[in-house]
């Protein structure tokens, strides 16, 4: 059939025809599709490699903070105040917890019966368990959790020697503070505690990243940005799994600075032996740099105890201590000044020219406002007769004072004690200062919704009525006199360094104002005076001056906490402790050339200058002649600070 | 030189092979070696049994390559018959996996459906080579009947994936017969409205879930959406130039989900970038067009239909692989051929190459011999 061969050759040549056809439209569509992907394959890796390059890198580094370790605290003559410990905890990583099965599943009951186990060599309470529990289920399995902390020193032995029983269980060296002095300068040095929400907000929450504890008062808080220093950080590369694999980079944490502290511990020490039993403060400043040499607030506590959070008992007893030993009185006290402040006070009249020094005023007994019936007494009741400047400071004749603060008028006053600091903070580096009160007629109004008195200017007059000053503002405002006018900010810390072997940086005494005067003497004519206050015949501390082997210029106070009756009397006997009057004084010596200035106040110890002058005089013959007694083993202070932070009162 | 060392019948079989498309094979059966290592964390285990599945491959390719168009042609129908057979017993007793059941144990697990990759297009191939061409209407339904069933029968293991691509592998036959241009518009229609009449009514919860994720991975980066995010930030993290061999963060942290498998491509792309990336396709490329070009040369209607729909097969499942790693397409399960680990695809894919070679019309070496 030559013809249906030909058709059969024609057909096949035609199917091969209309393959290859269909066969080049599918190389082109092949091409086309490919094309398609090819443009896919240009989004994600040349628009979109930055993105997915970051997204990489998120996937797979982690960086873990590396917290730097904190500045240590040491006083003038490099006593140690502020120390790191080393702690001992218990990690568990849960991953590396073998399983008792051996089928290579790894349990949650394998960790349990793992803390079981480890129980009988190292007690776990129950709440070390509990928590341990609820956070390692949190984390990833290859993290470490911590299980306990604050290990003894027999604990860490008895791990140790078991190590090997317990694989995933690691025992971990941490830093922790602790204060060696306990007790001793509490109020200055402060403490740290765990960092919390509140303390996270006022740092740069990066550089604490890693950091678990934060200064929360005293120094610790003033200068925790010199003593915390920088965080440092590594660079981990984990896979999928959240598995450590390897270190990429690291940025090494540089430690804080250490601190030196004007503190003198061995004046310190003497504050607080002398205020024992008492409730009470003691400030010492040296006048010519503003540093401060001893703060003591009685009763004190010891703050080793909120390092890892006080517990619920502890807090309570000192909470309910009547003495209130979380209260610095140095720092957060207010007190009438009392007759403290009458050299300031004579230095105002003299600059406002509301007196002269050789002017007399006679006192006989009390003072009247012209016009007024109304009666100001003077603490002697018989009055002191003719009295001129110097008298009236060394006497501390009130009568001499109601005057001179009515003449002057009660803007010039204040304007004129602001000078001095009164009514604000020091500015010294410690935290919660108050700014006591020095009071106007603008204040009383905004106050009280009251106009201004004549009589509120005689009560300030003796620093009584509103006043209320600091311990650290009287013994700041006495510095000031010893340095003849020049007005130096008080400071706790006297210099830094970066490390032990390192030089001390010292700081500058930073001088805040020059205080004006009519005439420089002013200022020899008002310190005489307080000299005479401790050296003259006729001084109300000429007892506490007998005998010193350096000129000390001083003034005692006796400020009232209970108004007393127009006719009444004030007979210590017959009222509480509580409203007894505080005991008062303020010095510096020696006068010549001072070198220390302080200011002490015993709650209602009562007059000035039988408890206030005489612990004066001890302070200042300790710093001055180096007195101190021999330092005590470590436990009896223990024992004896204890004491005063229970707060027991002697009298 | 070295046709003097061998036997005369090894030279005679060699003869049949198309060395220049297996010149292409092996350079991208050396670059899935290569890439494999790497996905391994560098260790060989995987890469010295994946040799072993190249080297059984090249075997069936050996012996495929030497079965000529009209035997093969006569074994259409026998192999067609036995896989839908295959296919009943695996849903009678088939091994159930991960809630699926596609092998039946005969030793090792057999997965049957393998041999409805190679039967379908044999099987359509040699229904057209009987008719005259362009088909009919009416042999256009019957040879759609003829991919329709063994397309359900694995519909119901469940595994659409397979059984999509092994219906298109049939429907690349009914393309190369040379069905009129107006059926392909009407049918593409058809399967634009049945499309979303599919999603809603035709799939299960797993299969719905993995088309909406492609459509928004990122919403769900726990669960389902997780495998192409991480390809995403692999293939996109690689650039122009690849971060290198071994090099691959997303690889060796173990954040590329199945990298020896299915999501290979994320790994190649990672370490070798961009332009890395255009060399592999381009390789593909070229062995789809060659196995073209050798579907042109076949000895028959018959050599030529099965030819262009293996080659085109081929292609498919390199678009289903890349378009899932690189997130333009949804997951199913296909690998990248030649390249990802993987014993049966290998094989699979060898024997098909390998009858593509021997399609080819012979030429008359034994006129010289007369």
């Amino acid at each position: 059939m030559p013809q249906g061969e030909r058709i059969s050759i024609k057909t096949d040549r035609d199917e091969l025809q209309l393959f290859r056809s269909r066969a080049i439209v599918a190389a082109v569509l092949v091409l086309m599709a490919l094309l398609g992907i090819v443009g896919r394959l240009y989004i994600l890796q040349i628009k979109g490699h930055e993105e997915y390059t970051e997204l990489s890198r998120l996937n797979y580094q982690r960086s873990i903070p590396v917290p730097p370790i904190r500045g240590l605290i040491y006083d003038r003559n490099g006593v140690q105040v502020a120390d790191n410990h080393a702690q001992y905890v218990l990690e568990v990583v849960r991953d590396s917890v073998p399983d008792q099965n051996s089928d290579g599943r790894r349990r949650w009951v394998d960790v349990t019966l793992m803390l079981e186990r480890l129980g009988k060599i190292v007690p776990l309470s129950e709440k070390e368990i509990r928590i341990f529990t609820q956070q390692v289920q949190r984390r990833s399995r290859y993290e470490p959790t911590l299980l306990k902390e604050n290990m003894t020193d027999e604990e860490v032995a008895r791990f140790a020697v078991n190590k090997l029983r317990f694989p995933g269980v690691n025992l971990e060296r941490r830093m922790q503070r602790y204060y060696p002095h306990k007790t001793i300068a509490s109020h200055v040095i402060g403490y740290v505690g765990r960092v919390d929400e509140r303390d996270l907000k006022r740092v740069n929450q990066k550089n604490y990243a890693g950091t678990s504890h934060i200064g929360k008062i005293g120094v610790e808080a003033a200068h925790e940005d010199l003593l915390h220093g920088t965080t440092g950080y590594k660079m981990i590369e984990v896979d999928a799994h959240g598995k450590h694999q390897d270190m990429l980079s690291e940025e090494k944490p540089v430690g804080g600075q250490d601190l030196i502290l004007g503190l003198d511990m061995r004046l310190q020490i003497k504050a607080e032996n002398l205020l024992e039993g008492e409730r009470g403060a003691i400030v010492a400043l040296d006048p010519r740099n503003g540093e401060l040499l001893a703060m003591a607030s009685v009763p004190a506590f010891d703050p080793n105890l909120f390092v890892d959070g006080i517990s619920h008992k502890n807090y309570k007893a000192l909470r309910d201590n009547p003495g209130r030993p979380l209260y610095n009185r140095a720092l957060q006290g207010t007190y009438p000044p009392g007759s403290t402040v009458k050299p300031m006070i004579s230095l105002a009249g003299l600059y406002e020219k509301a007196t002269y020094a050789t002017r007399r005023v006679y006192d006989p007994g009390f003072f009247q406002i012209p016009g007024h019936r109304h009666r100001y007494r003077c603490w002697k009741k018989v009055g002191h007769g003719s009295m001129d400047m110097d008298h009236a400071i060394a006497k501390s004749c009130d009568t001499y004072f109601y005057d001179l603060a009515y003449r002057m008028g009660v803007d010039k006053f204040s304007s004129y004690m602001g000078l001095f600091g009164f009514g604000e903070r020091t500015g010294i580096d410690l935290t919660s200062e108050s700014s006591g009160l020095m009071p106007t007629p603008e204040w009383k109004s905004r106050r009280h919704k009251q106009i201004w008195y004549p009589g509120d200017t005689v009560n300030i007059g003796i620093g009584q009525g509103y006043w209320l000053a600091t311990p650290l503002q009287l013994a700041h405002a006495t510095a000031t006199i010893a340095m003849r006018g020049k007005r130096i900010r008080p400071r706790v810390l006297r210099g830094v360094r970066t490390a032990k072997d390192e030089p001390e940086r010292l700081l500058e005494p930073e001088l805040v104002a020059h205080i004006p005067s009519q005439n420089s003497k002013d200022w020899e004519r008002v310190v005489d005076a307080m000299v005479n206050v401790m050296h003259s015949s006729y001084g109300t501390a000429r007892g506490s001056g007998k005998g010193a082997q350096f000129t000390i210029a001083g003034k005692t106070g006796t400020a009232q906490v209970f108004g007393i009756a127009q006719n009444a009397t004030y007979d210590a006997t017959r009222l509480a402790k509580r409203l007894h009057d505080h005991s008062l004084y303020v010095a510096f010596a020696p006068a010549e050339n001072p070198r220390i200035a302080l200011a002490i106040v015993v709650e209602n110890g009562g007059s000035g200058s039988k408890v206030a002058a005489p612990t004066g005089r001890k302070m200042l013959d300790a710093y001055l002649l180096d007195k101190y007694e021999e330092p005590k083993e470590e436990g009896e202070a223990d024992d004896e600070k204890l004491k005063v932070s229970q707060g027991s009162s002697t009298q | 030189m070295i046709s003097e060392l061998l036997p005369p019948y090894v030279i005679k079989a060699l003869e049949k092979v198309d060395l220049i498309m297996m010149a292409a094979l092996a350079l991208l059966m050396f670059i899935g070696a290569i890439t494999l290592y790497s996905a391994n964390d560098g260790s060989m285990s995987l890469v010295y049994r994946q040799g072993m599945h190249f080297l059984a491959g090249l075997v069936l390719l050996l012996l495929f390559s030497q079965i000529q168009s009209k035997t093969l042609k006569q074994f259409a129908i026998w192999a067609y018959g036995a896989g839908l057979i295959l296919l009943v017993l695996v849903l009678l007793f088939g091994v159930e996996k991960k809630g699926a059941t596609r092998w039946l144990y005969i030793g090792i697990d057999f997965q049957p459906s393998e041999v409805m990759k190679l039967a379908v297009p044999m099987m359509l191939a040699y229904f057209f080579a009987e008719k005259p061409l362009p088909p009919r209407f009416i042999d256009v339904l019957i040879a759609l009947v003829l991919v329709f069933i063994p397309m359900l029968l694995i519909l119901q293991q469940p595994d659409l994936g397979t059984s999509l691509l092994i219906a298109l592998s049939g429907i690349f036959v009914i393309y190369l017969a040379g069905i009129s241009w107006w059926m392909i518009g009407g049918a593409i229609t058809l399967v634009s409205v049945a499309a979303p009449l599919m999603f809603f009514y035709g799939m299960r919860d797993y299969q719905r879930q993995r088309v909406m994720t492609l459509f928004n991975p990122e919403q769900d980066l726990q669960g389902a959406g997780y495998h192409i995010f991480q390809s995403k930030i692999a293939i996109g993290s690689g650039g122009t130039y690849g971060k290198g061999w071994l090099e691959g963060d997303q690889s060796r942290l173990d954040f590329l989900p199945e990298r020896h498998t299915d999501f290979i491509f994320a790994v190649f792309g990672e370490e070798f970038g961009f332009l890395g990336n255009l060399f592999l396709l381009g390789l593909y490329m070229f062995i789809i067009w060659r196995g073209l070009w050798l579907a042109t040369k076949g000895a028959d209607t018959f050599a030529r239909l099965l030819g262009g729909s293996l080659s085109l097969t081929f292609f498919l499942y390199l678009v289903v692989n890349t378009g899932m790693v690189s997130g333009v397409l949804p997951v199913v399960g296909v690998p990248l051929p030649l390249v990802s680990y993987g014993g049966t695809s290998i094989l699979t894919l060898m024997t098909a190459f390998g009858m593509l070679m021997g399609l080819k019309k012979r030429k008359r070496i034994y006129q010289a011999e007369d």
